[in-house]
């Protein structure tokens, strides 16, 4: 297996907003071609991620033990959870809703809080099991992270007509607002995150980017020369 | 002392994902370079050019009026019709007290997608015209932070998840703003093709020439 050439052992850094290859930049110096500030490893990107994560899990348990809806038809009153809604719809025989709200609204949140709690465990300890396998889990996490929003936008919709149709009275309740901010919390811990360190060895993490060389820039040794 | 330039070396590209060096290769249209490393890509060749994508950003500016100018659903019950449009939604969220779902629907369903389109149309001229865009820099770093929060497609399926959860309650329909949302999800995702990187390095090519 041929070596492989990281940026950060040779001093060179990819913009993260343009994606432009710079040569030892200072740290925090702003990209030529887009202004950002380029880092070669997202500032705080572990604590910040750490703090939305434990958002998220401590606010997942109203999500969930809170109701969503509160209904009143003539003498009765009852309220849902998200999880009794999708028992609902599983019993009155809507076997192919059921398992899509189970799926955005439960598995998916659940799945992303355990996905995101192994990579920021694994790094942390400096564990370099298997990076391939946590990249595509990072890229995983990326792609369904808006999807467990579909809850929120179902109940806004059937307050909505609920409330045209009087049918009966449907009130949303603080669960679905405590489920959104789980959403937006896992997305907002998901993009701090910075999946450059899943690649890097413990001890690098600390040291800074090498300086930049004293004399001649030029005679630094190319990165993919042999 | 004046702040030496730092040296770009735009014959690289650097993994995102796992800060990997490569050199970066010439591609035909439609293909997209794998890092071989992590599997990410790092770079694509756009499908469309630059007119297609534009005639892309201007469909999907007039999709997105539809969209909200047409009801997405209505309900028939007790004999009387009712109708609802997205802002109806973001309207009777509000007052029903949960503030928040309306702010989230309105940012992620209307003002997000809509600032979207209209920044890609302003980029994507700026890059066509060879124009002097004084805010582009600006507009691409918002599309950059936008482009998760915009949420048409998780709506789309949201709304029809809920049509056939109220179905058996009453008679519930779909109207054209639905369909037009549809529509408005198969733009989206096809601009969200063109990939912003790529956009830079038009616009270097553009001013160079
Ligand atoms: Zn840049
Ligand atoms: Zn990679």
């Amino acid at each position: 297996m041929s070596r492989i050439v990281r940026g950060i052992e040779h001093g060179l850094i990819g913009c993260e907003a343009c994606g432009l290859v710079l040569e030892r930049p200072a740290q925090g110096s702003e990209c030529p071609r887009c202004g950002t500030a380029v880092h070669a490893r997202r500032p705080q990107s572990l604590s910040r991620s750490w703090a939305f994560l434990v958002a998220a899990m401590i606010l997942y348990v109203p999500a969930n033990l809170l109701p969503v809806l509160h209904s009143t038809k003539l003498f009765e009153s009852w309220s849902d959870t998200i999880l009794s809604g999708v028992v609902a719809l599983w019993e009155d025989g809507a076997y192919d809703l059921a398992i899509i709200v189970f799926t955005a609204s439960i598995v998916v949140p659940l799945l992303k809080m355990g996905a995101l709690l192994l990579l920021l465990l694994e790094v942390q300890r400096g564990g370099r099991q298997l990076p391939r396998e946590r990249a595509l889990l990072y890229r995983v996490l990326e792609y369904i992270g808006h999807w467990s929003m579909l809850d929120v936008f179902a109940v806004a919709l059937l307050v909505t007509l609920v409330h045209f149709g009087s049918l009966a009275n449907v009130e949303p309740d603080s669960g679905i607002v405590a489920f959104g901010a789980v959403v937006v919390l896992t997305m907002l811990a998901t993009m701090s995150f910075d999946p450059r360190l899943n690649w890097d060895p413990p001890r690098r993490r600390a040291t800074p980017l090498p300086a930049a060389p004293a004399v001649n820039p030029d005679a630094a040794k190319d990165p993919l020369s042999p | 002392m004046p702040r030496p330039a730092i040296k770009v070396r735009p014959e690289l590209a650097i993994c995102e994902h796992c800060d990997s060096v490569h050199r970066r290769l010439p591609l035909e249209r439609g293909e997209a370079a794998d890092c071989k490393v992590c599997g990410a890509t790092l770079y694509r060749r756009p499908m469309l050019d630059l007119d297609a994508m534009l005639a892309l950003a201007a469909a999907a500016l007039i999709v997105f009026v539809l969209a909200n100018a047409a009801p997405l659903v209505t309900m028939e019950s007790g004999g009387t019709t009712t109708r609802g449009w997205l802002l109806t939604l973001v309207a009777t969220t509000w007052t029903s007290g949960v503030g928040a779902v309306s702010a989230i629907v309105i940012g992620t369903v209307f003002l997000f997608p809509l600032a979207q389109i209209t920044l890609y149309f302003y980029v994507l001229l700026a890059c066509r015209l060879k124009l002097p865009a004084p805010q582009f820099v600006n507009a691409m770093h918002w599309l950059r932070r936008l482009r998760p929060w915009s949420m048409v497609q998780v709506f789309l399926i949201g709304t029809l998840v809920s049509i056939i959860k109220m179905s058996h309650l009453a008679s519930v329909q779909p109207e054209p703003g639905l369909w037009a949302f549809g529509v408005l999800t198969i733009l989206l995702t096809a601009l969200g093709t063109f990939e912003l990187r790529e956009l830079w390095v038009l616009r270097e090519e553009a001013q160079q020439a």
